[in-house]
C-alpha cells in the first residue's frame, strides 16, 4: 500500500534490515519522556534487557529500580499513576503480566490507573532460554481484562512510535515485545495509531491477519501464495484489544478465507479474537496459526521454532492452501 | 482542611462508628466485623486529627492520602467517611447491595474519596509507595500517604517487595500501620503463618518501629505525630489492636473475621457498644 510508506522489501531477501522489536520502543520510550515529563520508568533488574535504558540513562529522577519483583512495578506503577504520573512499567512477558496479572486487573484495571505495561522477551524470538521464559499467555490475559488496550507491533520502527502513542493514551496498555532481532517492515512515514489494522498488501482469494514477528512471516505467505496465483490479503494488527471489527470484516466478507498468525497461544489470542468477532458478525471459514495449547522449547535461533511449531511463512501459506481447498 | 478532635471526642467518635458498623453488617448480611471494629480507633483518629483533606472537595490536591489494603475492612472506612461529611450517613446502609457506591470491597471509581480499590492483599503497600514516590518528583513532600495493612496480609510477599523499595527510596512521607490483631480466616496468625519477631523483621528491613495499643485513640495520634518527626527512616506502626473491640463476643475470635450478626447479635453487639459496658455514653444519648 503506497499510503502506508512501507519498505519496498523482497520478502526473502538476505539483506532485509534487521533490528529488535525492543530496542525501537526503548528509542520511542526516551522520546516519549523528551516530549512529556509526566512520563516515568519503572523496571525489575531488567532496564536494559527490556531497553529502558536509554530513558533510565537520561531522566535518572524519573526512573524507579524496584528489583526483581514484578508485583511490585505495576502496583508501584498504580500509584504513581494516581499522582498523574505516566508509569511505563517492564520486564520480561513471562514474568509481566505473567506473575502479576491480579495486581495489573485490580489496581490498575479495575482502579482505572494509567499504566503502560511493557512486556519484552515473549513468544519463539526469546529461543535460547527455552519454555519457561518464551511468554505464549500474555496477549490472552492481557485481553480478558476490561479497560486494557492490548498492543503486539510488527517491527522497531513501528514500535519507536507506539511507545508515544501509549503516552498519549490516557488508558491502561499492554505492549508485547520481541528480543529480536526481526526484519524491519515500516518506515517513519508509515501511519501508526492505537486502534486500526492495516492493509500491508491487498488481495482477493485470501486474508492473512497477523501481529507481531508474524506479520514479516504473512508477507512472506502472501509471496509464495502469489506464485500459485492465489491473491493474498495480508492486514497488520497491532492493536488486538479493541479489536478493529470493520477493516477485518470488510476483508473477511472479500475473500471469504481468513488465516491468522501470532507467535503466541491461538487460545485467546489474536486467532481467539477474530475467531469471536467473525463467529458473531461474518461467520467465515477460518485457519489460525500459531502455539497449539502447547509449550515451547530452547533452541538456538527463533527460525529453528518457527519451523517445528508451523509458525512460518510456508505453514501459513499451507493454511490458506487448506482453506482455499474448502472454498472450492 | 483538617478536622481536630479532642481525644475524648474521638473516643465518642470511635463509638459511633463501631456501632454503625455493626448496623451496616447486619442489614448487609455479610462482612467483615472483627478488623473493621478493631480499627475503629485507627481510622477516627486519621479522619477526625490526622489528616488534611477536605470531604467537599475529594480529589483536592493538597489532600493526604489514605491508602486501605486491607480493603475487606471497609466497613471502618465507610463510616468515617459518612461521620466525616463524605456522604449521608444513610448511604452505609446500601452496603453490598445491587447499585450501592459501597461495595463489599472497596472501589475507587464508584466512590470519591476511597483512594484505592482493594480487597485483593498485599498491593497497598506498593501503591502508597508509587504515591509517596509521585509526591517527591511534585515537590509535594508535605502530603503524607497513610496506608492501613492488615497482620494476615503480611503473609503476602507483594508487602516484602514494598517494604523493601520503600526502605531503599526513603519515602518518609508515607506511614504505614498495621493492625496487629493476631487472627486470619483460617486461626490465629501465629497458627497459620508466623510473623514474629515482626518488629524485629520491619527493622531488619530498614524501618523504624512504634508499637502502640491500637485502641488507644490518643496512642495512635502520638504515634502518628511521632512517626512525621522520624525523618531519617520510613515509620511502622504496628497498632496491636482486638479484633471485634467493644462486643464481647467477637473479642478475640478469628470465626468473626468475616462473619455478619445476625438481628439478635446485632442488638446485643450495639447495646455493648452503646454503653461501652457501661463505662461511657455515645454522643448520640
Amino acid at each position: 500500500m503506497s499510503d502506508l510508506h512501507l519498505l519496498v522489501i523482497n520478502v526473502r531477501a538476505k539483506d532485509l534490515k534487521m533490528e529488535s522489536i525492543r530496542d525501537g520502543f526503548g528509542r520511542g520510550l526516551l522520546t516519549a519522556g523528551q516530549k512529556y515529563e509526566q512520563v516515568v520508568g519503572i523496571c525489575a533488574d531488567l532496564t536494559d534487557s527490556t531497553k529502558m535504558s536509554l530513558f533510565a540513562e537520561a531522566f535518572p529522577d524519573r526512573f524507579i529500580e524496584a528489583g526483581i519483583a514484578e508485583q511490585n512495578i505495576v502496583t508501584v506503577g498504580s500509584g504513581m499513576a494516581a499522582m498523574g504520573f505516566v508509569p511505563f512499567v517492564s520486564s520480561y512477558a513471562a514474568f509481566c503480566p505473567g506473575r502479576c496479572w491480579e495486581q495489573i486487573r485490580t489496581t490498575i484495571c479495575l482502579n482505572e490507573r494509567n499504566v503502560k505495561i511493557v512486556g519484552s522477551h515473549a513468544g519463539l524470538y526469546t529461543a535460547p532460554d527455552g519454555a519457561t521464559h518464551q511468554a505464549l499467555e500474555d496477549v490472552t490475559l492481557m485481553r480478558a481484562l476490561p479497560n486494557m488496550v492490548v498492543l503486539v507491533p510488527c517491527d522497531s520502527v513501528e514500535s519507536e512510535k507506539m511507545a508515544v502513542a501509549m503516552a498519549e493514551s490516557g488508558v491502561p496498555n499492554y505492549v508485547r515485545l520481541a528480543r529480536g532481532p526481526s526484519p524491519v517492515l515500516t518506515t517513519p512515514q508509515t501511519p501508526f495509531q492505537i486502534g486500526p489494522a492495516y492493509v500491508f498488501r491487498e488481495g482477493t482469494d485470501v486474508t492473512i491477519l497477523a501481529n507481531g514477528t508474524m506479520t514479516y512471516q504473512a508477507l512472506v505467505a502472501a509471496d509464495m501464495l502469489a506464485k500459485d496465483d492465489i491473491s493474498a490479503e495480508v492486514i497488520h494488527v497491532p492493536t488486538v484489544k479493541p479489536l478493529d471489527g470493520d477493516t477485518i470484516i470488510k476483508s473477511a466478507r472479500k475473500t471469504g478465507a481468513v488465516v491468522t498468525a501470532e507467535e503466541g497461544q491461538i487460545n485467546g489470542g489474536l486467532g481467539g479474537a477474530v475467531a469471536e468477532l467473525l463467529g458473531e458478525e461474518c461467520p467465515t471459514p477460518m485457519k489460525r496459526i500459531g502455539m497449539k495449547d502447547q509449550f515451547g522449547e530452547s533452541a538456538q535461533t527463533p527460525e529453528e521454532l518457527l519451523k517445528h511449531f508451523g509458525l512460518d511463512g510456508m505453514h501459513i501459506a499451507m493454511a490458506a492452501h487448506q482453506l482455499l481447498d474448502k472454498k472450492r | 482542611m483538617r478536622q481536630i478532635f479532642s481525644i475524648e471526642a474521638l473516643e465518642l467518635k470511635a463509638n459511633d462508628i463501631r456501632q454503625d458498623i455493626i448496623k451496616m453488617l447486619e442489614i448487609a448480611g455479610s462482612g467483615h466485623p472483627g478488623g473493621s471494629l478493631g480499627q475503629a480507633d485507627i481510622y477516627t483518629a486519621l479522619y477526625f486529627n490526622l489528616m488534611q483533606h477536605d470531604p467537599a472537595n475529594p480529589d483536592w490536591e493538597e489532600r493526604d492520602i489514605l491508602i486501605q489494603s486491607n480493603g475487606h475492612t471497609a466497613p471502618v472506612r465507610y463510616a468515617a467517611m459518612a461521620h466525616a461529611g463524605y456522604f449521608d450517613r444513610k448511604e452505609l446502609w446500601t452496603l453490598r447491595q445491587f447499585g450501592s457506591r459501597l461495595q463489599g470491597h472497596p472501589e475507587r471509581i464508584k466512590l470519591p474519596g476511597v483512594e484505592n480499590t482493594s480487597g485483593p492483599l498485599g498491593s497497598g503497600l506498593s501503591q502508597a509507595a508509587g504515591m509517596a514516590l509521585g509526591l517527591r518528583l511534585r515537590k509535594q513532600q508535605h502530603r503524607w500517604v497513610y496506608v492501613t495493612v492488615g497482620d494476615g496480609e503480611l503473609n503476602e510477599g507483594n508487602n516484602w517487595e514494598a517494604i523493601m523499595l520503600i526502605a531503599k527510596y526513603k519515602l518518609t512521607n508515607l506511614i504505614a500501620i498495621v493492625d496487629r490483631n493476631n487472627i486470619q480466616i483460617d486461626g490465629p496468625t501465629e497458627v497459620v503463618m508466623p510473623l514474629e519477631d515482626l518488629r524485629a523483621k520491619w527493622e531488619s528491613f530498614g524501618w523504624h518501629v512504634l508499637e502502640i495499643d491500637g485502641n488507644d485513640v490518643e496512642a495512635v495520634v502520638d504515634a502518628v505525630n511521632m512517626a512525621k518527626a522520624i525523618v531519617e527512616k520510613p515509620v511502622v506502626i504496628l497498632a496491636h489492636t482486638i479484633p471485634g473491640k467493644g462486643v464481647d463476643f467477637m473479642e478475640y475470635d478469628f470465626h468473626w473475621h468475616g462473619v455478619a450478626p445476625n438481628k439478635e447479635q446485632a442488638a446485643k453487639a450495639l447495646r455493648q457498644i452503646h454503653t461501652l459496658q457501661g463505662k461511657i455514653k455515645s454522643e448520640n444519648d
